[in-house]
């Protein structure tokens, strides 16, 4: 039986002791799971190892830590997988981050995960008294949010959010991604009032940082990242939210800025997100960046010239009629790939609808 | 190796630098560029956010300039564009009917698409077609002593998926690997692979100040001597925007920040200000330092 090092990190807060790594080394096979391995040296090492788990098969969410620095299920993660992402033959397992820890590897759930979950109020509001029977829905209507749905509340995402790190307040990808799911849903009534709340919340669905950790972490595919761009989307592109966040504007300001130049013309772009050059709330952060803005001009990395006037190239002259022709359609198209799956025969393809 | 050169919008905006230091190195590499100067702005992700469809027919757009172009596969030099490509990129080769409705969108211009573009990232151009071991051949000034800090961009190194790293092809792992072959020193900080906070700065100038600051300061308790990254955007956070990270974050920051192109050149025999280095916000003394010994040294010799 092949042998694994297992590098802990152990803490107890009540202790007043600083947190410190430990090896147990188990024999087990190598396709037993990191989770059995913990729970092999916990029974037969050492009983005080703190583990949260239950289902074993990646179905609870219980069992999240970070393994190698990665987020990750411990029932889920080979040992074999695991030490092959090792840097010095061990592996190491830590609990999960942006969340307190109350032992070892067991974080504080409620302290940020379910109190975030409870905020974007996870629940159906539907719109008057509902019906005397089941709700009926199309299941194509529902197909969409079937990726939102799959989440198993493990707090991988919660745990490697970037924004949270800075931002501890950002409602963060698992919430927002758990709002898209009523977002999403025909039977919901409250679609503006959720979107509205969330678009003018500073640390709502504009507090993301587009780094796409949170994708990365989630073990069942969820893309909490992509859930909160399609709140986005829908804030901004069907309901025109016009929030406090500058979100809506800088959208609008991009794409009329690219619509208008081609390239993007950042001299514009950071005004007109904020309402325009002279607009009250462009000018203080223009006067704060000043300082920047006159170091910039000093090292010729702008000239005054550039900054204030952009050419229009004729290259770009068609791209006017193109943006428009797709901004004008009716429907707006996406494509889900999690949903749609991937071309095996392109030719047998072309015969299929696209997801809508 | 000829490329169809996509350059991006902000090298030729608010950091010529990268622009010109591109073109100062590419002869050194070889690299025959074929600027794509028809080809639009990719939407950094957030057109995508706004519209989908819009976004895959805007890069859908320079991808078909790109097939048009005798330039081979696609090369730029901007994380944020090789991200935001990848994923438009990702819909549009997965689904024959939706690249058939994108191509429609494109028909007014005689544009098309077709499935299978090679884009890459200069960084992975260099490990992956150039190869380190020519690189490392062509070096003429080795970064030896000094001490940089890689600095991805998100949109480069996640999803890992969706931008084909794996074990055959560690492109997190690329820019460690250049910074070792050009006889630098490789400084492992916690900031590496975060984010810059750039996408945040409209929206929540605090939180994006405060994760530039962080990753500067990790920098520079690592004892970085600069740090180089494949993305403007990054840059214009790490660099431009530095004086209001070092005030967000309560401490001194005087870290110099570099295009890839810039430390290519450096040890391609390069001086700082053939390279732009005057341009930049934080003056990358440590490295202008680090250069004029150098050169005294070989003088000397």
């Amino acid at each position: 039986m092949p042998e694994f090092t297992l590098k802990l990190r152990r803490y107890l807060p009540e202790s007043g002791e600083a947190a410190y790594w430990e090896n147990f080394t188990v024999d087990l096979a190598g396709h037993r799971s990191v989770l059995e391995g913990i729970l092999t040296a916990r029974d037969s090492q050492d009983g005080s190892i703190g583990i949260r788990c239950s289902c074993r098969a990646a179905i609870c969410g219980s069992c999240g830590v970070r393994i190698n620095g990665k987020p990750g299920l411990a029932c889920n993660t080979h040992l074999e997988e695991a030490l092959s992402r090792s840097d010095d033959g061990t592996i190491a397992v830590e609990p999960m981050g942006n969340m307190p820890v109350i032992k070892d590897l067991i974080v504080d759930m409620d302290a940020v995960h379910w109190k975030k979950m409870a905020r974007v109020t996870p629940w159906l509001l539907p719109d008057g008294p509902p019906p005397d029977r089941e709700y009926v829905v199309s299941h194509v209507s529902m197909v969409d949010i079937t990726q939102s749905m799959a989440c198993i509340q493990c707090g991988a995402c919660v745990s490697d959010c970037l924004s949270m790190e800075v931002d501890p307040l950002f409602i963060g990808p698992a919430a927002l991604a758990k709002a898209y799911r009523f977002v999403g849903d025909p039977r919901d009534g409250q679609h503006y009032e959720r979107l509205k709340d969330l678009s003018e919340d500073p640390h709502g669905i504009y507090d993301c940082t587009h780094c796409f950790n949170c994708i990365e972490a989630c073990p069942k595919g969820v893309a909490p990242m992509s859930q909160i761009m399609r709140l986005r989307r829908i804030a901004c592109s069907d309901f025109d939210i016009d929030d406090r966040n500058n979100g809506h504007r800088h959208e609008l300001a991009f794409v009329s800025n690219v619509r208008k130049n081609g390239l993007l013309h950042e001299a514009d772009l950071l005004p007109d997100s904020y309402g325009g050059k002279f607009h009250p709330r462009a000018v203080p952060e223009l006067l704060d960046s000043l300082p920047v803005i006159t170091r910039a001009v000093l090292r010729r990395k702008v000239t005054p010239t550039k900054a204030l006037l952009h050419p229009h190239r004729k290259e770009f002259k068609g791209l006017r009629d193109l943006v428009d022709r797709v901004e004008n359609k009716e429907e707006r198209l996406e494509l889900n790939l999690y949903i749609s799956g991937v071309d095996e025969d392109p030719a047998e393809a072309l015969e299929q609808e696209p997801t809508k | 190796m000829k490329v169809a050169y996509w350059p991006g919008c902000v090298s030729r905006g608010f950091t010529p630098e990268l622009h010109g230091s591109m073109a100062a190195v590419a002869p050194l590499l070889d690299i025959e560029l074929i600027e794509l100067d028809r080809g639009n702005c990719c939407g950094a992700g957030v057109i995508a956010e706004h519209n989908q469809e819009l976004a895959d027919t805007l890069n859908a757009r320079t991808f078909a300039l790109a097939q048009q172009s005798d330039g081979g596969m696609m090369m730029n030099i901007c994380s944020t564009c090789q991200g935001s490509m990848s994923e438009c990129q990702g819909r549009l080769d997965a689904s024959a009917e939706y690249r058939q409705v994108i191509n429609d969108n494109l028909s007014g211009e005689d544009l098309r698409y077709e499935a299978g573009l090679t884009n890459k990232n200069l960084a992975w151009l260099l490990v992956e077609d150039l190869g380190l071991d020519e690189l490392r051949a062509r070096v003429k000034r080795p970064l030896t002593n000094l001490k940089v800090g890689p600095f991805y961009g998100c949109y480069i190194v996640r999803p890992t998926d969706r931008l084909g790293i794996d074990s055959d092809h560690p492109r997190d792992a690329y820019l460690g690997q250049i910074i070792a072959a050009l006889g630098g020193t490789v400084i492992d900080y916690a900031g590496s692979h975060k984010c810059c906070g750039f996408p945040l700065i409209t929206m929540n100038k605090t939180a994006s100040l405060k994760q530039a600051g962080r990753h500067l300061g990790d920098a520079t308790d690592a004892d970085a001597d600069c740090l180089v990254t494949p993305c403007p955007l990054c840059h214009l956070n790490l660099d431009l925007q530095q004086p209001l990270a070092s005030r967000e974050v309560g401490r001194e920051l005087q870290m110099p920040v570099l295009h890839l192109p810039q430390l290519l050149g450096l040890a391609l025999g390069l001086g700082p200000k053939e390279l732009g280095m005057g341009r930049h916000v934080v003056k990358p003394t440590s490295v202008i330092d680090w250069s004029e010994a150098v050169v005294a040294e070989a003088a000397a010799a």
